[in-house]
């Protein structure tokens, strides 16, 4: 149960600090220039972003679970299961962020999770 | 000019592949050679942390992993978050790739499997749009 219950804890929690991290950056607008100057000036407005913010303490709390979890359980085990997460994370991106997934992209992100749980298993 | 949104979203994928890569090789390399932590007691866990923050390997691994994030955020500033998440799960490849190239390990049947499959999903992925939002 308790394994269940990280897990859920660890999927959900990793998914909804990039979903939040992700927010931010739409918020900040895209990235023009590459210049050292402006990509510093771009990482201290994004540090300036609440959403930023509870993106920081979401992925903190996932890799606090990632940690549990491997503390009892083998990453034979862990690591597959976290492929699941790129599920959650299309399902995130299209209705928390609200990005058009075409048929394509579905198929080519339920082909990633099988193949990133079989390079684990493997 | 800037470059093209295409252009600089392959660029960005392949520079985050190669950070998480190095930072997860880094961080592998340093905690091998700091070994097993025993025990949790406050003594045990202070004196892992200091092994694990004196290592050079690991402060390599922090800061592959702090210029993954900065990448991670620029490129997230113009493509679909759906887009990028799928793209850095090529690092799933390099690794059994460098294991079988550079180091002569065996990679088993299922884990080929598992490569084939995250190659052609990345290139179903890649055939898509990176952006398919209103700019913020």
């Amino acid at each position: 149960m308790r394994t269940a219950i990280t897990l859920v804890v660890l999927i959900f929690a990793g998914t909804g600090g990039d979903i939040a991290v992700a927010h931010a950056m739409k918020r900040l607008g895209e990235v023009k220039s590459f210049t050292p100057g402006a990509i510093l000036r771009f990482l201290g407005r994004a540090l300036r972003e609440g959403w930023m913010w509870i993106g920081i303490a979401l992925l903190t709390l996932a890799f606090c679970s990632l940690l549990a979890l491997l503390s009892w359980e083998a990453m034979s085990f862990v690591v597959p299961a976290m492929a699941l997460s790129y599920v959650t994370g299309a399902l995130g991106g299209k209705y928390l962020l609200g990005e058009k997934l075409t048929p394509l992209r579905w198929v080519g992100i339920g082909l990633v999770s099988v193949g990133v749980a079989l390079v684990c298993l493997g | 000019m800037p470059p093209p949104q295409t252009l600089k979203t392959s660029i960005l994928v392949a520079v985050l592949i190669v950070l998480n890569s190095a930072g997860n090789f880094f961080f592998g390399l340093g905690m091998e050679r700091i070994g097993a932590i025993h025990g949790w007691s406050i003594a045990a866990l202070h004196s892992a942390f200091v092994a694990v923050f004196s290592s050079g390997w690991i402060w390599l691994g922090i800061v592959s992993m702090l210029l993954f994030l900065a990448a991670f955020m620029m490129v997230l500033s113009w493509a679909d978050f759906t887009y990028v998440l799928p793209a850095t799960a090529s690092m799933y490849v390099v690794v059994p790739l460098l294991s079988h190239l550079v180091l002569g390990e065996r990679v088993t049947g299922l884990r080929w499997m598992g490569v084939a499959l995250i190659c052609v999903g990345v290139a179903f992925v890649a055939r898509t749009p990176p952006s398919t939002t209103e700019k913020g």
